[in-house]
């Protein structure tokens, strides 16, 4: 079967959310609800848009989008509350 | 109407009559007075609604061609030398994105040392890119050339770039007799350019997107296939051209006397004095012919295997070098007619950084390789002996 090709490399918006970058840290956040405010700092130095804080029930907590964060880290070192902890894959330990 | 003008304003006068939407360009000797006529123009009103955009430098001004192209404008810029190269990573975007940029490269030899002078090692460092290069003769070519460049990059089955290139200095300083064209002959030759896709609000599109590898390589496979078409559609807009201008330049080469037994092959400005040279050398019986390369990239590979096929002995003059090999237009040459001629292939690097190359150095080395005083090989010629010393 032939794919479609687009001319030039042409492509139409949001069709990066095909790309799933999620596995490509050593890396991943992990959010102690207990300590998150809600503050919404993690969510305007994410540079992937993929934390974001949510209501849960009566809970309001940071969420991340395990499908597209590359685990910069960057959420956690910014968190006032020391609230997010990187943790390492579990593919990478040895 | 024919007129007394330099090669700037041959270039700038067609142009204008290709009406372009968006002129961008930064000064470089010896192209700056291209883009000065077409500013001088572009302040007496002479080009439409047209935008004239100075740049910072030839990155910004390729970056800006980019944009304006993918816009939707018939866009062009010329430069050369140091500012060709400035404009590298852009231009290989601009093909990878098969825009139709038209740019003139007034060739100049490439630093260290500084060099303002004519040669062709700027624009074939831009071999690769996936832009189609023409090398034009004279000022009168050039000036055909711009319609053209805008007819075949513009076609559908090619949108790459195309870059004219003229010798600096020998044309676009010289003043020859130039057969201006009209505006409505070039207005029925040129149709307005329709963009294939363009960049608007009412349909956000990214350009050259990321390609990772299970999808990139089907896209230079694309270039390819292009730049292949282009040959084909270069052949039909040459021979429009010749119909409605009644000037024929040829096809991807021209060649004169193709029943010699030597070829002399070359590119630009010098196949004037060569034609002269070489039809000299006939009228004292040597069996030379002259082929003319026009369209460098793409390649004229099938149009060489003919007209070489029975050829004994081959001079290619090169006019820059691929350091650690030869001439490159002698490299490709011996690859395009390999195992379809099997004759000694002369390759001889000349007029670096505007050396000159009169009437008797050129006659002198195609006699002597007629007379067996040459070895086929690479070989410098005009240049002084030399030590090399720490100073």
């Amino acid at each position: 079967m032939k794919i479609k090709l687009n001319l030039g490399a042409i492509s139409e918006p949001l069709q990066s959310e095909k790309l799933k970058t999620g596995d490509w840290g050593t890396h991943y956040p992990v959010v102690d609800k207990e300590r998150c405010t809600g503050c919404k700092t993690c969510m305007q130095y994410c540079p992937d848009f993929c934390i974001e804080v949510k209501e849960v029930g009566k809970e309001r907590y940071a969420v991340v989008d395990y499908n597209y964060c590359k685990g910069c880290g960057i959420c956690s070192s910014v968190c006032p509350f020391e609230a997010i902890k990187m943790e390492l894959k579990d593919i990478f330990k040895v | 109407m024919k007129k007394v003008v330099r090669g700037f304003y041959s270039v700038a006068y067609s142009v204008k009559l290709c009406k372009p939407n968006v002129i961008c360009a930064y000064p470089i000797t010896p192209q700056t007075e291209i883009v000065e006529n077409l500013a001088a123009m572009y302040a007496n009103g002479e080009l439409g609604d047209a935008e004239y955009i100075t740049a910072e430098s030839e990155f910004g001004a390729a970056s800006i061609l980019v944009g304006a192209s993918a816009a939707g404008a018939r866009v062009f810029t010329a430069t050369c030398s140091q500012g060709l190269i400035l404009m590298s990573e852009v231009l290989f975007n601009a093909a990878g994105m098969r825009l139709p940029i038209v740019l003139v490269n007034t060739n100049r030899a490439l630093s260290a040392p500084l060099s303002i002078w004519n040669d062709h090692q700027d624009s074939m460092a831009m071999r690769d890119a996936g832009i189609m290069q023409v090398y034009v003769e004279n000022n009168q070519e050039a000036h055909d050339m711009i319609p053209q460049a805008y007819k075949v990059a513009e076609n559908k089955k090619v949108l790459l770039p195309f870059m004219v290139c003229m010798d600096g200095y020998k044309l676009t300083h010289a003043y020859e007799p130039v057969d201006l064209l009209e505006q409505e002959m070039v207005d029925s030759f040129l149709p307005p350019y329709e963009p294939a896709a363009y960049l608007t609000t009412e349909k956000p599109l990214a350009f050259g997107c990321y390609a990772p590898p299970h999808i990139y390589m089907e896209f230079r496979v694309a270039m390819q296939q292009a730049m292949e078409r282009a040959k084909e559609v270069m052949l039909e807009v040459f021979k429009e051209w010749a119909e409605v201008s009644g000037r024929d330049w040829g096809g991807h080469i021209t060649l004169d006397f193709p029943e010699s037994k030597i070829f002399v092959v070359a590119m630009g400005s010098v196949v004037g004095l060569l034609r002269k040279v070489v039809e000299e050398l006939k009228s004292e019986g040597l069996s030379v012919g002259l082929i003319k390369i026009r369209t460098f990239r793409p390649f004229p590979v099938e149009e060489l295997r003919e007209a070489l096929k029975d050829a004994e002995k081959v001079i290619v003059l090169d006019r820059s070098v691929s350091f650690g090999y030869e001439g490159p237009v002698s490299i490709d040459l011996k690859s395009a007619i390999y195992g379809y001629s099997s004759a000694e292939i002369y390759s001889f690097a000349v007029g670096l950084g505007g050396r000159d190359m009169p009437k008797d150095f050129l006659a002198k080395i195609i006699r002597d390789v007629a007379e067996g005083k040459e070895k086929p090989g690479f070989a410098f010629k005009g240049h002084q002996e030399f030590e090399e010393v720490i100073p």
